[in-house]
């Protein structure tokens, strides 16, 4: 690879660009999916190619291409800078880069089971065994199950003279059983909703999640869900399992924090974001037991790499400290701005898409409760899991979640179930308002493999470490409509 | 480009090569380049050539689906050899009956050679003319300028062969003036269908008439919804249940209510794919021609939109709404319609006492697919009508409300409709749209 990379190099300096970089990314993925006993999706991808990132008279281009021989790497190299140059045209200041050291090596995290040399059909064995339990449940009608796995090789060499090789292979798995019956439809999930849960590990990781212990008592709370009660409107203490609340510091804490909405780089697709500048370092985000950092070493964490993709090395970042707004995910030109060197948290898609800053782990730091003993201290609440759907304005303040299924909590006991929960809030009013959280027992690594953002779109897999937590003064089932009054 | 000979080719290579009994190969190849702006500066300028290359493999009632990026003769093979591995070792899947066999395929018009071929300097010219129009508002631009093209092949051990080249421009644009923000997209298989300055100054001007927003409180107002808020209900009905197997697997909203009134008699939305109003496909990805499907007639739910494993299940034939070969979500339609009508949004404003209008939401997501309940936030533009006028901007609102409950109050329907990436549609006026919170913009 090194000739390919040291002809894009050499080319773009020749052409006069002012820096240059070259990413070459192999990624090979497999993705298994049984659905009411049938295996519906057996599929393996592979995908390979390049892309050279270059500044020219002070403004970015990019190109790329899936063809790797030295022609197209040229023919790519001189129309990145020929991009560059149109980007020009129109009036801007120069972009400067804070400084970062320049890399060497190679890089891979280990796993114990490496999930492509496992037989396709032990995957299927497993899933179609677990959906077999789901569907025993009669009011199940749609089973699904599955698993996915990728290994990603990058190649990263800039004209500042990196040259970093990393290999990373992720593995992830879940189930989902939806219940149905005329004008209701009620969807319960394990380990989490939307495929399930996702880290930078082998086989082993789906292993343990024992997806086949778990089918009946899932299949079983989708169809109670059925007949549950609609979640009741209005104010209380709330307690959020993990996977839900992973969804919510994903929301309105990772995006808000990246530092390119916050310049307003990316206000014609996802928006811009509250957390403007003037905030840091004394904006009150969250209550004093809210700390939240964005850590790229954490062992496990699907938004973990070695170096992001500018050759800036991983660490981990203070972005919310006893409840104060401190830090921003960064890139080498934001940190430029702030006079700061860059987080590290710059990520592409794949070969065909720019770096864009981009959630590492946002992980909430564990407090001293437990769950139990959040629900015994509780008189009026609900304790709400799993995620079912999620919407929040494009400055990340109003949010609204639903979840899978609710509980009434009553006097320190879980109580009444109920269907279609929902909850909503503004962001920081609902962090200020968290009064406890669940302790590093209960503390858990989420991986989300299906974070958007970007023009052209780009799917990032980012991780959050969080424990169940509990918010005072909550409102909840907002979404009851009249023709839902109707049949309750 | 490839050409439509040579795509075949590579097509007819890999169907010959597979062991497999029935065998389905797709390639696509294109080349795409954006041009995206923000505080009125270009800072992100990119181009990718690429291509893709499906291979389903049927054995029995098994089967495998493997893609790569390569096109080389071993790649191919290679990919074939997975697709095969992988439907032997799979298992059965009794609902599957065959690939589509072959039928005649519509050729359409919809490649344009400007808009594959548009430079990184025309773009930039273009962002240019938008941004300097932005100035002459007082307000700051963003947005992309995306062009490019894709050929897309497919072919079966059956006898289908279909291919078509598609070029595609888009643009979105939201300008800020203070706390004022304005919208405008425009899409089309040809960059000369649209005019960037026309839209820059509709999203120029309504920035600066947003600007100072006040806070109303949440509740049920009548709204005047722009064709950019329209489009994201009907997307959402396609979405939530308009396609076979969301019928199929009973959680939609057409299930038991075909012949029934779900929506008000003024409103009709249909799927047609060779339509150029829309953005027009002769095929869909399993190679089966488009056919028009006429969802709901007048207020009345009449049908959804097939691929072939959906169809054969019921005895019936593919409608041409695929969406690929690998997943399970079925299929759905692209290319909607909902029928205008003679009304104009000025009208609607006119006629009405006290309501909100609204220019597009945003990060909308289902809550309830039978209920059609969905909720998002309005943006870059939310307006207080009163007495039949615009009379002040508003901060943005959350929405949680019933799609087909909204269809069934409209009061009035544009004459003049937009294209949208899935849907043409008109504005409408409609009565007791819920708005359930707000926020501080």
């Amino acid at each position: 690879m090194e000739d390919l990379t040291e002809k894009a190099l050499e080319k773009v300096r020749d052409l006069g660009a002012s820096y240059g970089d070259i990413r070459i990314v192999k990624r090979a993925s497999e993705r298994v999916e049984v659905k009411n006993g049938k295996v519906e999706g057996l599929v393996s991808q592979s995908d390979e190619g390049f892309g050279i990132r270059v500044i020219a008279d002070g403004s970015w281009g990019f190109a790329s291409s899936l063809m790797m021989d030295p022609d197209e790497v040229e023919r790519v190299a001189e129309l990145a800078v020929r991009i560059a140059r149109a980007s020009a045209q129109v009036e801007h200041d120069p972009v400067r880069l804070a400084p970062v050291e320049p890399a060497h090596g190679s890089f891979e995290f280990d796993v114990q089971q490496d999930p492509f040399e496992i037989p396709v059909e032990d995957k299927i064995r497993l899933l179609l065994d677990a959906d077999g339990i789901m569907r025993q449940t009669p009011e199940i009608k749609v089973a699904e199950s599955s698993m996915h796995f990728w290994r990603t090789e990058t190649v990263f060499a800039s004209t500042e003279g990196s040259y970093i090789e990393q290999t990373k292979t992720e593995s992830g798995a879940g189930i989902e059983a939806t219940a149905v019956k005329e004008g209701e439809v009620q969807r319960r999930s394990y380990p989490s909703s939307f495929g399930g849960d996702y880290a930078v590990a082998g086989y082993e990781f789906v292993e343990a999640w024992d997806l086949i212990g778990n089918a009946e008592r899932i299949a079983k709370e989708a169809a109670k869900l059925l007949d549950a009660p609609q979640c009741p409107s209005d104010t209380r203490t709330l307690i959020l399992e993990g996977s839900m609340l992973a969804l919510q510091v994903h929301e309105s804490c990772g995006h808000p924090i990246e530092l390119d909405r916050v310049f307003g780089t990316e206000a014609s697709y996802a928006g811009t974001s509250f957390l403007t500048p003037d905030k840091l370092g004394h904006f009150r985000y969250g209550s004093d037991i809210v700390s939240i950092a964005a850590d790229a070493t954490a062992p496990g964490g699907l938004g973990s790499f070695f170096f992001d993709d500018e050759g800036v090395p991983a660490s981990r970042v203070d972005i919310i400290k006893d409840g104060i707004f401190v830090g921003y995910l960064t890139s080498r030109e934001t940190a430029e701005k702030m006079g700061w060197r860059s987080g590290g948290a710059m990520r592409a898609d794949g070969w065909n898409r720019i770096p864009l800053i981009r959630m590492t782990n946002i992980n909430l730091d564990p407090g001293d409760w437990t769950l139990d003993e959040m629900i015994e201290d509780t008189k009026h609440g609900l304790y709400a899991e799993m995620v079912g759907s999620w919407s929040i304005d494009d400055k990340r303040l109003n949010f609204q979640f639903a979840t899978e299924v609710a509980y009434d909590i009553e006097d320190g006991s879980l109580g009444q179930m109920y269907k279609n929960p929902t909850y909503t809030g503004i962001t920081y009013e609902f962090w200020g308002n968290c009064d406890a959280i669940a302790n590093r027992d209960e503390w858990h690594m989420w991986g989300v493999p299906n974070c958007g953002k970007g023009e052209p779109g780009q799917a990032m897999h980012v991780g959050h470490g969080v424990a169940p937590a509990r918010f005072q003064n909550v409102r909840i089932g907002v979404m009851e409509s009249p023709s839902e009054g109707e049949t309750e | 480009m490839l050409g439509r000979d040579k795509a075949l080719e590579i097509l007819g290579t890999a169907i010959a090569y597979s062991q497999a009994e029935m065998t389905q190969v797709a390639v696509e190849i294109g080349e795409s380049s954006l041009t995206r702006f923000a505080n009125s500066v270009i800072h992100q300028n990119v181009s990718e050539r690429n291509a893709g290359l499906g291979v389903k493999a049927v054995i029995g009632k098994r089967i495998g689906f493997a893609t790569t990026n390569r096109l080389d003769e071993d790649s191919i093979k290679t990919v074939v050899d997975k697709a095969v591995s992988f439907a032997k070792h799979s298992e059965d899947n009794p609902d599957f009956v065959s690939l589509p066999t072959p039928k005649p395929v519509m050729q359409i018009e919809t490649y344009d050679e400007r808009t594959a071929t548009y430079s990184p300097e025309d773009r930039a010219a273009v962002v240019a003319g938008m941004i300097a129009e932005a100035r002459k508002h007082g307000a700051s631009a963003a947005g992309s300028l995306s062009n490019g093209y894709e050929e897309f092949a497919v072919a079966n051990s059956l006898g289908v062969a279909a291919y078509n080249v598609f070029s595609l421009a888009g643009l979105t644009t939201v300008m800020t003036a203070d706390s004022g923000f304005g919208y405008a997209d425009r899409i089309s298989t040809s960059i000369r269908d649209f005019d960037p300055i026309e839209a820059a100054v509709e999203a120029a001007a309504r920035s600066v008439q947003s600007r100072n927003p006040e806070a109303i409180e949440p509740g049920e107002y009548d709204v005047v919804l722009l064709p950019y808020a329209v489009a994201e209900l009907v997307e959402f009905l396609s979405y939530l249940g308009l396609g076979a197997l969301a019928v199929q697997e009973g959680r939609s909203f057409m299930c038991g209510k075909v012949g029934q009134k779900i929506a008000g008699e003024n409103v009709t939305i249909w799927d047609d794919g060779l339509d150029p109003r829309g953005l027009p496909r002769s095929f869909d990805p399993e190679g089966v021609p488009k056919q028009r499907v006429d969802m709901i007639v007048n207020g009345v739910a009449n049908a959804v939109v097939y691929d072939t494993y959906t169809a054969y299940k019921e005895g019936k034939e593919s409608t041409g709404h695929g969406i690929g070969g690998i997943g399970t979500h079925g299929p759905f339609p692209t290319n909607m319609f909902m029928q205008p009508g003679d009304s104009s949004v000025e009208e609607m404003i006119a006629s009405t006492k006290k309501g909100i209008l609204v220019t597009r939401f945003h990060y909308t997501n289902a809550i309830h697919p039978i209920l059609t309940v969905i909720t998002g936030m309005t943006r870059d533009g939310t307006f207080l009508i009163e007495s039949g006028k615009i009379t002040k901007p508003l901060k943005n609102l959350r929405f949680t409300d019933s799609v087909l409950e909204r269809l069934s109050n409209v009061e009035l329907i544009s004459k003049e409709t937009r294209r949208q990436a899935w849907a043409v549609v008109p504005a409408i006026k409609a009565r007791g749209f819920r708005f359930t919170g707000a926020t501080e913009f």
